[in-house]
């Protein structure tokens, strides 16, 4: 099954040279042990585009689709057997990445 | 067949059988919410047949078969059978027994499931209510004040999460056990609470069937992890603490205080169980965690037939035991209280007053501080702490008893 990891944070950008490192292992661990699918982390929510096009005509809006103070900074993409294992990697990533992680599994 | 016999036979076999049915449906079928309802219509049939027919020789065995039958049955209505037998077959294949030692009952896996961290704690509380428990919804609802409707909402989600987001129905591996229990404890724990200071200007102060429900699930904790300390610990605390039950309130309702309790009516056989449960925790000489140390507590207090007997060094000590264990600001505040008994109120004052950042929004906070405040005499300010502490108490025999001692101060 496949499980979603989106890490959330507050700020953008401000990712360390440590954490960057931290992240780093912790994606050569995925992969390793087999449970990486995709990673990537997000350019900071002043960059984003919302669309609507629901009716036929679309419309653009300058900014993130909520107005608040966390944000998605990033995601994991991972393939997991259970949700045990999902939360054990989640706990070692948010870990890695020093920020939260939300787990949500894939339909 | 006797009908009542009948009747007793299958409250019996509820409270024994339920959670083992619900287990092995689980395991067979990969879904708590088809386990729970095929359990539940065995347990219906049983109502119908058992009177007529006589009770089966084997209880369990005809209730889980039953209830096999009836989850085979809706799923065939249901017209998914091909979907579902996949699911169980992959089940069964996929996942040979594992070797799960001295603990490989299937009603711990359910356990386990139920009080899993990923679900919220009143989530937790209701599933294992009743999953485990084989409490109705209504009875779930009515316990925890909460419309039914709502109860079995919240009841529906956890299972749909649980399925959706593949929540392992297994006992966690041995490194993660000891976090694991003390979730499945804690959750106990606020159900005995719930029960024993029940919150609520509409409801009973005391809900027997709630510590009641807490101390018989404790009980099968304890059977399938006999070894683990915490779980004789919390067993104990709550055989000491239920055993003081029926002296706790007075005929007009009251609140009793501990000193003030008839001892005589305490449930000599639960003392004397929670007695030797903390005798057999202090022979294994490993160090105690907090619920071992609170059944200690409890088992001095109930080792004094008067309360002036009681050994106030020993329950200072076993405080400042708890307090390193656990430094929260409530523990201290208990530790005030003993300390009060042993070295005065001038001195546990201080103590007390030191907790007021943390604890002025909590009521046993300001009822410790209006009592010792009253014992040395300053009954102006004692009196606006018992104001504080009737505005914050939300159990009807806690208000009644701090009302009367407010009116009694001079």
């Amino acid at each position: 099954m496949q499980y979603l990891l989106s890490v959330i944070h507050d700020k953008t950008n401000s990712g360390t040279p440590e954490e960057q490192d931290a992240i780093d292992v912790f994606n050569d661990k995925l992969v390793a042990e087999g449970y990486w699918v995709f990673a990537g982390g997000l350019d900071s929510p002043t960059t984003a585009t919302v669309i609507d096009n629901r009716d036929g005509e679309a419309v653009f809006t300058d900014g993130p689709f909520v107005e608040t103070k966390e944000l998605m900074a990033g995601v994991w993409i991972i393939e997991a057997p259970d949700l045990d294992v999902a939360l054990k990697l989640a706990t070692e990533g948010s870990k890695a990445c020093n920020r939260k992680v939300e787990v949500r599994p894939f339909l | 067949m006797n009908e009542t016999a009948a009747q007793e036979a299958i409250t019996q076999a509820h409270h024994e059988e339920w959670a083992r049915v619900v287990a092995a449906l689980t395991r067979r079928f990969g879904d708590l919410g088809i386990a729970e309802e095929a359990a539940a219509e065995a347990f219906a049939t049983a109502v119908e047949r058992w009177p007529a027919d006589g009770v089966p020789p084997n209880p369990g065995a005809w209730l889980t078969t039953t209830a096999n039958h009836k989850a085979i049955d809706r799923l065939r209505r249901e017209n998914k059978r091909d979907d579902k037998h996949k699911e169980a077959q992959m089940l069964s294949e996929d996942d040979p027994p594992e070797p799960l030692g001295a603990i490989e009952d299937e009603r711990l896996r359910l356990i386990f499931t139920c009080c899993h961290p990923a679900l919220a704690m009143e989530t937790r509380m209701a599933l294992t209510l009743r999953m485990v428990g084989g409490l109705t919804v209504p009875e779930i609802a009515r316990a925890f004040l909460v419309q039914e409707t709502a109860m079995g909402q919240r009841i529906t989600r956890a299972k749909a999460k649980i399925k959706a987001t593949r929540i392992p129905y297994r006992v966690p591996a041995a490194e993660d056990l000891p976090g694991r229990v003390t979730g499945v404890l804690a959750v106990l724990f606020l159900v005995f609470n719930e029960g024993y200071l029940a919150t609520g200007a509409d409801t009973d102060p005391v809900r027997h069937e709630l510590t009641a429900e807490a101390i018989r699930l404790t009980r099968l904790i304890r059977a399938l992890l006999p070894t683990d300390g915490e779980v004789a610990g919390l067993l104990a605390l709550m055989l000491l603490t239920e055993a003081r039950r029926t002296a706790r309130v007075s005929a007009t309702g009251e609140l009793v205080s501990l000193e003030e309790q008839d001892r005589g009516s305490w449930d000599t056989a639960l003392v004397v169980e929670g007695h030797r449960l903390v005798r057999e925790r202090l022979a294994t000489r490993i160090a105690p965690g907090r619920y071992q140390i609170l059944a200690a507590i409890n088992a001095v207090h109930t080792s004094a037939r008067d309360v002036r007997n009681t050994d106030w060094s020993q329950i200072v000590a076993l405080y400042n035991q708890l307090a390193r264990l656990d430094p929260s600001p409530i523990v201290a505040l208990n530790q005030a209280i003993a300390v009060a008994e042993l070295d005065g109120p001038e001195v546990a004052i201080a103590a007390v007053d030191r907790l007021e950042d943390k604890l002025a929004g909590y009521h046993a906070y300001h009822a410790t501080r209006a009592d010792l405040l009253r014992r040395l005499g300053r009954s102006q300010e004692s009196r606006a702490a018992y104001d504080k502490a009737i505005a914050l108490a939300g159990n009807t025999a806690e208000t009644a008893y701090l009302t009367r001692r407010r009116d009694q101060l001079g």
